[in-house]
Parts: structure tokens; sequence; C-alpha cells
């Protein structure tokens, strides 16, 4: 066994200076990449597609900027996956759909432009559950994709393949999407680190549209320290997205000083459920344990809407989901089954190329949305979204922080819980919160289950546009635990 | 109302056809689901306000300028069916 790490295993961080320095190529270190997904893919499948010559030509580019020395960015060089749900200019785009058909993007999203500056390596089309829509990466047409730590397990979703190709190391960072925690969970179930940022953050232009009231571009890394590299990076206002917020973006990676001390860490009563698993709870409460050794405060707070947060979620969520897949009719992109009229044709063509839980959803949201049901489901619906908000904003007088599993079980079998929907979206219960709230939130490893051996992921949730923070407190406790270090054995 | 869900006619509404065996599995899991969501009407709402967005951003202006968008060519690049620079679609009337 080599003690040495290869360039795919170490953080952007390290070698971001090693690039600088000159001391190893942009093109070695896609190339490193490359050969891992050689070497596990075939096991793990996080990739839908991939391009390595047009991967290779972008490290060139990246090598030549460095030798004129025209880009400082720690970026430079740096590969890093995309979620399938995001549009890179003539690339393929399915959202893990067969109603795609063979779509290529005619244009990149604004967060692909940003990495392009920044002189990132934008790679890789990364498998997800259709539209977004699952919490383990099942309800993809390109098949499942398998947790890095035991391969008959889920890696999480909705960014499945995000979340399993940052934890294998065949790409530096990726880019996903959360919407419910489709970032965080499968972050915590494959054991590296996920950001949702405060809705408005980063631009949605070129962001497939699942729910847009809820939807966010976040990151998947290795640690806190590159986190905070990519999400500085993608951030920012966008003039073609009239949700993104006039605020100035710092340099999340320069606050990181490992200062934590007197910062106010939020236990919520409403949290401590039954069907959290015994591990999970003894991780997470050892955790809290770390954090006020290195100064914190514990602070016990309450969320009283918490149990209405999944039910307030899965109207508004299928509500807006409803309208935003109406454009998949078949007429000006994607696949087509031919109709008798133009009706019969959007049925017939969204009968075959919608996934069943890409169906049940719309169904559901079209139900929620329909006459003499509008008030009873959707308004009601926000409504008690008010609550929820209103919750953490009185938190957060208290807090600078609250402090939660990001999943009450570690990752479950591929098929076990694919029949029993609802059972699916109670897991999503410490995440989905943030969403409704427009909250920014973090899941970074704390811990692993003793056998098989599974990644714990703690979850931090932070003021709006309180990500400064969240770094911080991820990369203080990151450098007191050795978590985050941890490779999947065996790959 | 889980008790008169018609998963058939929600379907015809969002522009799904479903297979007879979708429908009746379907209907079983929304009706299931929409048990659970009825825990909303545990709450009084009567004196809050609904939230549709987290951000409270109103308003949002840009100059009214003519600007480059997608070339024709562009946007029929993935249409299932095109002619003469328009997409084509199944007769609508005699």
């Amino acid at each position: 066994m080599s003690t040495q790490p290869k360039l795919n295993q170490l953080p952007i961080s390290q070698l971001a200076a090693k690039l600088a320095g000159r001391e190893v190529s942009a093109r070695e270190v896609m190339q490193s990449c490359l050969d891992q997904i050689e070497k596990v893919e075939g096991r793990i499948h996080a990739f839908i597609s991939y391009d390595a010559a047009d991967a290779l030509a972008q490290a060139d580019a990246a090598d030549q900027a460095l030798a004129r020395g025209a880009n400082s960015s720690p970026l430079l060089g740096v590969p890093i996956g995309i979620k399938d749900v995001i549009a890179v200019r003539d690339q393929p785009l399915n959202c893990g759909s067969k109603i795609l058909g063979k779509f290529i993007s005619p244009y990149s999203a604004t967060v692909i432009e940003k990495l392009r500056e920044a002189g990132a390596i934008v790679f890789g089309r990364l498998n997800m559950d259709e539209f977004a829509m699952g919490s383990s990466t099942e309800n993809s047409a390109f098949g499942v994709t398998r947790n890095p730590w035991d391969t008959s397990r889920i890696p999480g979703g909705s960014s499945g393949g995000s979340a399993a190709a940052v934890a294998a190391d065949e790409c530096l960072a990726a880019l996903g999407s959360d919407t419910g925690g489709s970032i965080r969970q499968p972050a915590a179930l494959c054991g590296c680190v996920g950001f949702k940022p405060t809705y408005g953050r980063v631009s949605r232009y070129g962001l497939v549209a699942f729910a847009s009231s809820l939807d966010q571009i976040g990151t998947f890394a290795k640690d806190a320290r590159d986190t905070a590299m990519v999400l500085s990076a993608i951030s920012g206002q966008d003039p073609r997205d009239s949700t993104s917020v006039p605020l100035p973006v710092p340099d999340y990676a320069a606050g990181l000083n490992g200062e934590i001390k007197g910062l106010r860490l939020g236990l919520a009563k409403e949290y401590m459920i039954g069907g959290l698993d015994a591990e999970v709870g003894a991780s997470v409460q050892a955790a809290v344990k770390q954090f006020e050794k290195l100064g914190a405060e514990i602070v016990e707070i309450s969320l009283p809407h918490t149990d209405y947060a999944v039910a307030t979620y899965y109207i508004v969520a299928t509500a807006e989901a409803s309208a935003n897949l109406a454009r998949f009719d078949g007429i000006r992109y994607g696949a087509r089954v031919d109709g008798t009229d133009p009706i019969d044709l959007y049925c017939k063509t969204r009968g075959a190329g919608f996934g069943p839980e890409v169906k049940r959803r719309i169904i559901l949201g079209a139900y929620v949305l329909s006459s003499g049901y509008y008030d009873a489901y959707y308004l009601r619906a926000q409504k008690v979204r008010t609550l929820i908000r209103q919750d953490f904003l009185n938190a957060f007088e208290k807090v600078d922080a609250v402090i939660t599993p990001t999943s009450p079980t570690p990752a479950f079998k591929i098929g076990e819980k694919t029949d029993d929907p609802l059972q699916m979206y109670l897991s999503d219960i410490f995440t989905i919160s943030c969403n409704l709230a427009g909250i920014c939130g973090v899941s970074l490893p704390c811990g692993f289950t003793r056998e098989p051996k599974l990644p714990i992921g703690l979850q931090l949730l932070g003021k709006p546009f309180g990500e400064e923070t969240l770094l911080k407190l991820a990369h203080a406790y990151e450098q007191s635990t050795p978590w985050h270090k941890e490779k999947a054995g065996g790959l | 109302m889980p008790g008169d869900f018609d998963v058939k006619y929600v379907a015809h509404l969002a522009r799904i056809a479903l297979a007879p065996e979708e429908q009746e599995k379907f209907g079983a899991q929304l009706s299931n689901i929409l048990g659970y969501i009825a825990k909303l009407n545990e709450l009084d709402v009567s004196k809050i306000e609904p939230t549709a967005h987290a951000v409270p951003l109103v308003n949002v202006f840009r100059p009214d300028e003519v600007r480059p968008s997608l070339p024709t060519s562009e946007a029929l690049r993935n249409a299932p069916a095109s002619a003469n620079g328009l997409f084509m679609v199944p007769k609508i009337v005699e």
C-alpha cells in the first residue's frame, strides 16, 4: 500500500499549491481522476457519462494558464463533476430522465460560467434521481449509483452521483442541487461535506427547475476548506436569476481560522425523534460534546412546527414541480411519442418519458393545486411554511447555528424502500425545513457505524446568508476530528 | 380528502397517460400520502400570512434593452420535429 496519497485523493487546498508551484500539471490531476474512474466506476456508477478528451483538453488549457501565470484562482486546473440537472453548453442534459431524449444544452448555467472563469475543469454528468425527486438515486433512468462504502447500499439522493464521485475520489469536488436535502443527505451517507447555500446565494440560471422556491445549487467536497473555495467561486447575484440576492460574496476560505469560541449552537428538542438510529444519535451527541470542548456554547431551543415540515414540503414541492415539469411535453425538445392530437401526444409522451416517482409527484402537485383543493392544501401549506420559517428566525435570535443529525439512519440497502414512498419521504425529516425556511445548511462527516462501516453525517443549519459561520464551525470541528480523512476501503 | 381521490382524473389534468396497474398503485400510494398530509389540519392558520418565497425580494427590474438571445437554429436543435425554422406539431384544427 502506498503511503503517498494520489493526486485525486488530495484536498483542493493542497493540490492548488502543487499546481501553482508547477510541481504537478492539471493534466496529471485530470488523468489521476480518469484512472480512478476506470478503476471504480464499474462498481459505483456515479457518472451517467463523461467526455475524457474534453476534460484533458480543459486540463491542457489550465496548464497553459498556469505557465503564463495568468489566473491565480485556487480552482485553476481542478476537476469538478456536475450533477445532470445543471446545463453545460454542448454537453448532454438528462436530469436522470428518459424524457429529455438526446438533449444537448444550448447554453451553460451561470455556475458553470463561474467555474470556467475560475479555471476549473468542468467534468462529467453525475447521476441523480429523476428530476431530483428522491432520496436514494434509485429513481434514475440510467441505473442505480452505489455507495462507495458498501456497494449493496444506496448513496443517498437525489445528488447520489455527486456524493459517490467525491467520496470515491473520482473528482475533486462536485456540484449538486438541494430542494429538500438532496445535497446534505447523500453527503452524509457517502462521507463527504455537502453544502446547501441560502436561497438566493447562488444563481439558479441553467439549473433545471424542480421546485423553484426551494431549489438551490450547492457543493460536494472532501472538507470545509475545499467547500469554502468552491462556494466562493459559484456564489453571487446574477441578472439572469431575479431571485439571486445582491449581497457581496465573502472569501469564505479566508475566514477559516479555527476560532469558534463563544458561538452558540442550538439543539432542538423536536429533533430527538423516535426512529433515530442509535449509532447516529451517539455520534451526533459526541460531536455536540466536541463543539463544546472547542468553546462553543450549547443552547436548548425549540422548533415547534418541525412535525409538520414533511407534509408541508410534499405539498409545496409537488405543486411547484407540477407547474415546472409541464414544459416536458414532447414539442420543443426531448423525446416524443406521437399522438392523434396535441393532448394525446402530451399524455403519451409524459406517460412514457417520466418514471414512477416523477409521475406520482406531478399528479400529487396537480391535485393540491386543482380547483376546490387549492385552499385546503396549497394555501394552507404556504401558511405552515411561514410558521416553520418563523421557528428558525426565532431560534436564530438565540443561537448562531442549529445542530442536528443529517439523516436519521445510515445508508440503507438498494431496493429497501422503493415500494413505500411515504417512508422514503419521512427520512428527509432533518433536512427539509432548511429549504422551506430558505436558510443555509451543511452536512459533514462525524463518525461511522460499527458493522458494516458506514459514514454518519452531522448537519449544521445557519442563518440566512450565514454561510461563513457554518463553514467556520465545520472547519474547526474537522481540525479536531479524523472522520473527513477516512477513505472507503475496498475500492 | 383521500377518500375521493380520482387518480385517473388528476393524471389527465397533469397530461400523463397511466397504465391500469400504475393507476391502481399510484391511487393507493397517493391516498396514503394525502392521509399523512392531512395532519396540517391540526394547525390554526387563520391569522398566518402565506410564504411563497423565503427571500423578500420584490419587483426586481432590469433595463428594458434588446440583448442577444438563443438563435433559432439553437432553439430548434433539440426539437423532436421541426421544419422551416418552426416546431412541428400534430394537426390541431381540420
